[in-house]
């Protein structure tokens, strides 16, 4: 683990509510080789979105994060403030879910972008200018130079969400987190900007880590991935060996969820039934087991534990696995 | 851009017709005939009679309002029947001084209101924000009269820093005209900046939590940059809404305040026209404040074209 670009070590995110207090990560271990590509997989609320905040440490004020965060041999939760503005948007950089409000309205997409540039990079004006061109045609955006000028509105959303890549490879960052890049785009929008995404990781050599609530966006362009429900990651394999074999009935019950094109009109989908678990009051068994198919006897009393399946890779928490329950 | 700014001043039109016939009619409907201010009220009915006809005050209203705006189109606002100074140089001469007014006013406004707004959002619910909040709610119940007193007091009678009452023209002696300006200046100032500091300082909380607030964190930019440009700027649309409607509010003079310092302003020019029934000057100078007031308004329109691209672009 200590070759990792980013290693998030027994991570807990807890958010004071007047309901009481919110755990929003629960003890989260994950790491992130350099040019690999993490995917975060998991429905809304699931802790996803604050997992990313806390590697960032954009958290909100009042969260509290304990466990260390690993990035490139520094421990993010101790690095002083300066440090880490140095740090963000250099070598780690984020685009947001929504490019309609990620993007300052009143700013124009040259000032947003020569801005971080020129944070960052000994560049003058005019090279800082010429970058931001390039960086925009790298990203498919037509006659960059005219939309320098230009502020968000005169753009579409996925012309936006582009530009939103385009500050963040500005400076050539070593880890990449791209928090539901594509949910607030049109569908037809949604692979050209994954494509986007995995081209420019290759060619850049950098990690990426995906967060979605799609298990359809991680499937072809991920290394990896980590499947989070109330706060904890239930189940983390190559991307591969999860989709030969999933383990957890959680995983296989968001695949389910998908919509598929071959099934006839009107059925309705198999969305999972029930709601999470509220997170103020935490269960004492598995999250998971009040929604869960083949829950039974200890299920609702005792978390299971991650542990690993035939490789050392591949790790879930469930103590009635799909393949095991094949086999009985 | 250009079209934009054709829009609006064609918008302008009405407004200012609608102005001029509210001042016309209501200075009509004041009690009291002008016949009868001018003449005295020991006047035979005959004089009156005959005066009514030449001031042509027995036409019917409407046609004595289309003489009126004629007159005024040609420039000619009318003359007043006490002091036989025309609107125009009447209010010439006292425009200097309430703009003087206005304008150090507003500035002194802005500089404790916006440094005073930018601190508090950024510190937002710290005790310096919740201090400087509760202060801004005491001043703006303080009324200019009072803190003019309070000022005088300390200032001037106290202190002996600054003259109390009086006035010297910029051009003869600009230090004396400061030195005189000061205290009503900072009475207004005073009004002003709660106004400013609550507006600004809601609105800056509001921007600060932005996903583009978010992102620029992320992008590594200084909290300077953060705060005075990506926060800054997309706050500033009401301070420019209240900026404006102050100063088109005081481009009509600061009656109490120039009562008080003895600013010979425009306020003390409508007071006076007002004590003497000089009806004529009345319906001139309102006529002129109300027309400064629509195109104050004019020009925040386009301020607010300057900052947000969304508008200029018809987006919004």
């Amino acid at each position: 683990m200590s070759s990792a670009l980013l290693s998030v070590e027994n991570a807990v995110v807890d958010l004071p509510t007047p309901r009481g207090n919110l755990r929003a990560v629960d003890h989260v271990d994950l790491a992130v080789g350099a040019g690999r590509t993490l995917g975060i997989v998991g429905e809304s609320g699931c802790g996803k979105t604050m997992l990313s905040r806390a590697v960032l440490q954009l958290l909100p004020k009042k969260a509290r994060l304990s466990g260390r965060v690993m990035f490139d041999g520094q421990d993010l939760t101790t690095l002083s403030a300066e440090k880490l503005r140095k740090l963000r948007g250099r070598s780690l950089a984020v685009v947001f879910q929504d490019p309609m409000t990620s993007l300052n309205p009143v700013l124009t997409i040259g000032t947003q972008l020569i801005e971080t540039i020129q944070e960052h990079l000994e560049l003058d004006l005019a090279e800082a200018r010429q970058r931001s061109i390039e960086l925009l045609a790298a990203v498919g955006i037509p006659a960059p130079e005219q939309r320098l000028a230009q502020y968000p509105h005169q753009l579409s959303g996925g012309m936006r969400q582009r530009v939103a890549i385009a500050v963040a490879l500005s400076c050539e960052p070593k880890l990449l987190i791209a928090d539901e890049p594509t949910t607030a785009l049109d569908v037809t929008i949604q692979a050209q900007i994954l494509d986007l995404l995995a081209r420019e990781q290759q060619r850049r050599h950098m990690a990426m880590i995906i967060i979605t609530h799609d298990l359809g966006v991680v499937a072809g362009r991920t290394d990896e991935v980590a499947v989070m429900y109330a706060g904890r990651v239930v189940e983390r394999a190559p991307t591969p060996a999860l989709f030969k074999q999933m383990r957890m009935p959680y995983t296989e019950a968001l695949l389910a969820a998908l919509p598929k094109l071959d099934v006839a009109p009107h059925t309705p989908l198999p969305a999972i039934s029930g709601r999470p678990p509220d997170p103020t009051r935490p269960l004492k068994g598995c999250s998971f087991s009040p929604r869960c198919r083949y829950s039974a006897g200890r299920c609702a009393f005792e978390k299971p534990q991650l542990c690993s399946a035939e490789t050392p890779e591949h790790l879930y928490a469930c103590f009635h696995p799909i393949a095991a329950r094949v086999g009985a | 851009m250009l079209f934009f700014v054709a829009r609006r001043l064609l918008y302008l039109v009405p407004v200012l017709i609608a102005v001029s016939v509210l001042t016309f009619v209501i200075a009509s409907l004041l009690p009291g005939d002008l016949a009868y201010v001018i003449l005295g009220d020991q006047a035979t009915p005959e004089n009156v009679a005959a005066l009514r006809h030449d001031l042509g005050l027995d036409q019917p209203i409407w046609l004595r309002y289309l003489g009126w705006l004629w007159h005024i189109l040609q420039g000619d606002f009318g003359r007043s029947f006490r002091t036989g100074q025309t609107v125009l140089q009447a209010v010439s001469e006292r425009v200097p001084i309430s703009f003087e007014l206005m304008i150090l006013a507003e500035l002194i406004g802005l500089a404790i209101g916006v440094p005073l707004a930018i601190a508090c959002a950024a510190k937002a619910g710290s005790a310096f924000d919740r201090l400087m909040t509760g202060s801004a709610f005491g001043m703006l119940s303080v009324p200019t009269f009072l803190s003019a007193i309070l000022l005088i007091y300390l200032f001037a009678v106290e202190l002996r820093w600054l003259p109390a009452t009086g006035y010297v023209p910029f051009t003869e002696d600009p230090l004396a005209n400061l030195r005189f300006m000061v205290l009503p200046a900072l009475t207004l100032g005073l009004a002003e900046w709660p106004g400013i500091m609550r507006v600004l300082r809601s609105d800056m909380i509001a921007a600060l939590q932005e996903d583009y607030i978010a992102l620029a964190k992320a992008k590594g930019l200084k909290p300077s940059r953060i705060l005075f440009v990506h926060a800054l700027k997309p706050s500033s649309l009401t301070l420019v809404t209240i900026t404006g409607i102050n100063i088109g509010r005081l481009i009509g003079g600061a009656v109490i305040v120039e009562t008080i310092f003895a600013l010979p302003g425009i306020g003390r020019l409508l007071v006076g026209a007002i004590l003497t029934r000089d009806l004529i000057i009345l319906q001139g100078v309102v006529l002129l404040v109300g027309a400064g007031f629509v195109i104050m308004n004019f020009i925040v329109d386009l301020l607010y074209a300057l900052l947000d691209p969304r508008i200029r672009h018809g987006h919004a």
